[in-house]
C-alpha cells in the first residue's frame, strides 16, 4: 500500500435529457411563475461595447437530422478579449456583458440563436493570441456528457491561421467544422454554425 | 494566465462514453472521432457568475414554487448536501438548477406523453447556490418512476435531475441523483451508460434519518464533485517550457 491522494472524483455525467428545458428555462415550456426570466437568454444590453452580431446553426445527428430539444450554452470574451469572471487578472471586463448565454434549439425549426458581440482576441496558455471564438457546450438526450467545442469567425482569416487552437488539429480537413462564415441577414452580420454530431462534416469537439 | 490554475484532465472512463448503444437514442448523437485533448485555456479556466441576488425565496421550494390551490401530492423530501471540487474543497456561489417528474412520474412538458397525470400544483424545476461552505438544499416531493420509449419495457428509477455551474466553464456538469434502495436503479440504460459501479453509487442520494423532520420530510444527502484546480505550489516552473 502506498500513502492516498486524498481526492475525490468528479460525480459523473448523465443526459440532460428531453426535458432539461424544465430546470434550464421553465419559461420557455410554459411553466410560467416560478421564476420570472430564463437566465442567459439577454447577452447585449445598450451600454455593451461591441460589434453586434448573431449566432445562429442547428445541430445535426448522425442521420442529418437536426436536433430540436438541444440546450445551447456559449460562454465568450468581451469586445476586448477579457473574460467576465473573478478568474479574469487581466483587467476589467465590460461591465454590461456577462459573456454567457443559453438558448435551446427550437421546437420545429431546429435552429438555435444568439443575439450577441464579436469577441476581442484572447491569448493562450503561451501567451499567443488565439483568434476570436466563442466557446459552446452542448446537451441533450441522448448526448451522455456535455460537448465542449468551439466558434472561430470566418472573416478573421489570418487570426485563424495563427491559432495555436487551431493548429493542434491534426486532420487539417477537419478545421473548417469550427468556422462560421458570415453573411447579412436583416442589417445584422450573422454567422452560421452548424454544428453536426457524427458523419462525415463531425464537428470537432474538445476534451478541455 | 499561467498552468497552475488549470483542472485536473477529466477521467473519462468514469464518466460515460457518448456511444452507448443500450441507450439508443445515443447511437446517432455520439461523435465518433476521438476528443481533441487540450489543456485548459483562460476561456475554459473562466466561467460565469451568478449573485445570490438573482434567487427568490421559493427558488429551492419545489412544494410551493409552483402551487396553485395547495400542496402538491408525494412524499415531502428534503435534499441537501455540498458542492466539492476534486481537492475535496467546497465550491461557494455554485448555481445548482434541478428538475423532476412529480409523484406519479408525470413531467409538465408538452412533449411528455406518459399517462400519469399532471399535478396542477407542481411544476419540478427549483435552483440554488452553494453558500460559503459549498452548502445547499431544496425542498420537494419524491418524484416517481416512469417509463419512456427505447426498449419496449424500460423505466427510469426515480431521479432528480441537476445542472451545476461551478466557477469555471470548464467544470460545467450536468448529472443525475437516485435514491438510496431502489432496485431500478440496476435495470437502467440510460445509468447503465457508466461503465463503472462505484462511479454510478456516486449518483446514489443516502438517507438521512438523523436529520430527517419529524412528521414531515425525508432527508437525503447528495454531495457533488466538480473538477478540482491543479495545485498552487508549483509555481516556479520556467517560461516557456
Ligand atoms: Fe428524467
Amino acid at each position: 500500500m502506498v500513502q492516498k491522494l486524498d481526492r475525490l472524483k468528479e460525480s459523473p455525467s448523465q443526459t440532460a435529457g428531453p426535458y432539461v428545458h424544465i430546470g434550464a428555462m421553465p419559461n420557455w415550456v410554459e411553466i410560467t411563475g416560478v421564476w420570472k426570466e430564463d437566465l442567459g437568454l439577454v447577452l447585449v444590453g445598450p451600454e455593451t461595447k461591441g460589434e453586434r452580431v448573431v449566432v445562429k446553426g442547428h445541430i445535426y445527428d448522425g442521420g442529418g437530422t437536426p436536433l430540436k430539444d438541444a440546450l445551447v450554452e456559449i460562454w465568450q470574451a468581451d469586445a476586448q478579449g477579457l473574460y467576465n469572471s473573478p478568474r479574469e487578472r487581466r483587467g476589467k471586463a465590460d461591465p454590461h456583458f456577462t459573456g454567457w448565454g443559453r438558448q435551446p434549439t427550437d421546437g420545429v425549426t431546429g435552429e438555435y440563436k444568439f443575439e450577441t458581440i464579436k469577441p476581442g482576441c484572447v491569448p493562450y496558455r503561451d501567451g499567443r493570441l488565439m483568434a476570436p471564438h466563442i466557446t459552446f457546450w452542448i446537451v441533450a438526450r441522448g448526448i451522455n456528457i456535455g460537448l465542449h467545442t468551439r466558434m472561430y469567425f470566418g472573416d478573421e482569416e489570418a487570426a485563424n491561421a495563427e491559432c495555436p487552437v487551431l493548429a493542434r488539429i491534426e486532420h487539417k480537413v477537419r478545421v473548417p467544422t469550427l468556422i462560421a462564415s458570415r453573411s447579412e441577414e436583416n442589417g445584422m452580420p450573422t454567422y452560421t454554425f452548424d454544428i453536426h454530431l457524427q458523419g462525415e462534416k463531425e464537428t470537432v469537439f474538445f476534451d478541455i | 494566465m499561467s498552468d497552475h490554475e488549470s483542472f485536473y484532465h477529466r477521467d473519462r472512463s468514469w464518466h460515460p462514453p457518448a456511444f452507448t448503444p443500450q441507450y439508443k437514442t445515443s447511437i446517432l448523437r455520439s461523435p465518433q472521432y476521438p476528443l481533441l485533448s487540450l489543456d485548459n485555456t483562460i476561456s475554459e479556466m473562466t466561467g460565469p457568475v451568478f449573485g445570490h441576488d438573482r434567487l427568490g425565496p421559493l427558488d429551492n421550494d419545489l412544494i410551493r414554487n409552483f402551487a396553485k390551490t395547495g400542496d402538491p401530492i408525494g412524499q415531502r423530501i428534503i435534499v441537501y448536501g455540498r458542492v466539492l471540487d476534486e481537492n475535496a474543497r467546497p465550491v461557494p456561489g455554485a448555481l445548482l438548477e434541478f428538475w423532476q417528474a412529480n409523484a406519479g412520474g408525470r413531467y409538465r412538458h408538452k412533449k411528455e406523453t406518459y399517462l400519469a397525470a399532471l399535478d396542477p400544483n407542481f411544476g419540478g424545476c427549483g435552483r440554488t447556490i452553494t453558500d460559503e461552505e459549498g452548502r445547499y438544499w431544496f425542498r420537494t416531493i419524491k418524484p416517481g418512476a416512469y417509463p419512456w420509449p427505447n426498449g419496449i419495457n424500460d423505466w427510469r428509477p426515480a431521479h432528480i435531475h441537476f445542472s451545476i455551474f461551478g466557477h469555471a466553464f470548464a467544470q460545467r456538469l450536468i448529472t443525475q441523483m437516485y435514491f438510496e434502495g431502489d432496485p431500478m436503479i440496476w435495470q437502467c440504460p440510460i445509468v447503465s451508460t457508466i461503465p463503472d459501479r462505484q462511479a454510478v453509487e456516486q449518483l446514489i442520494a443516502a438517507l438521512d434519518r438523523e436529520n430527517t423532520l419529524p412528521m414531515d420530510a425525508l432527508a437525503y444527502k447528495f454531495d457533488i464533485v466538480l473538477r478540482g484546480r491543479r495545485s498552487t505550489m508549483f509555481e516556479n516552473r520556467m517560461e516557456g517550457n
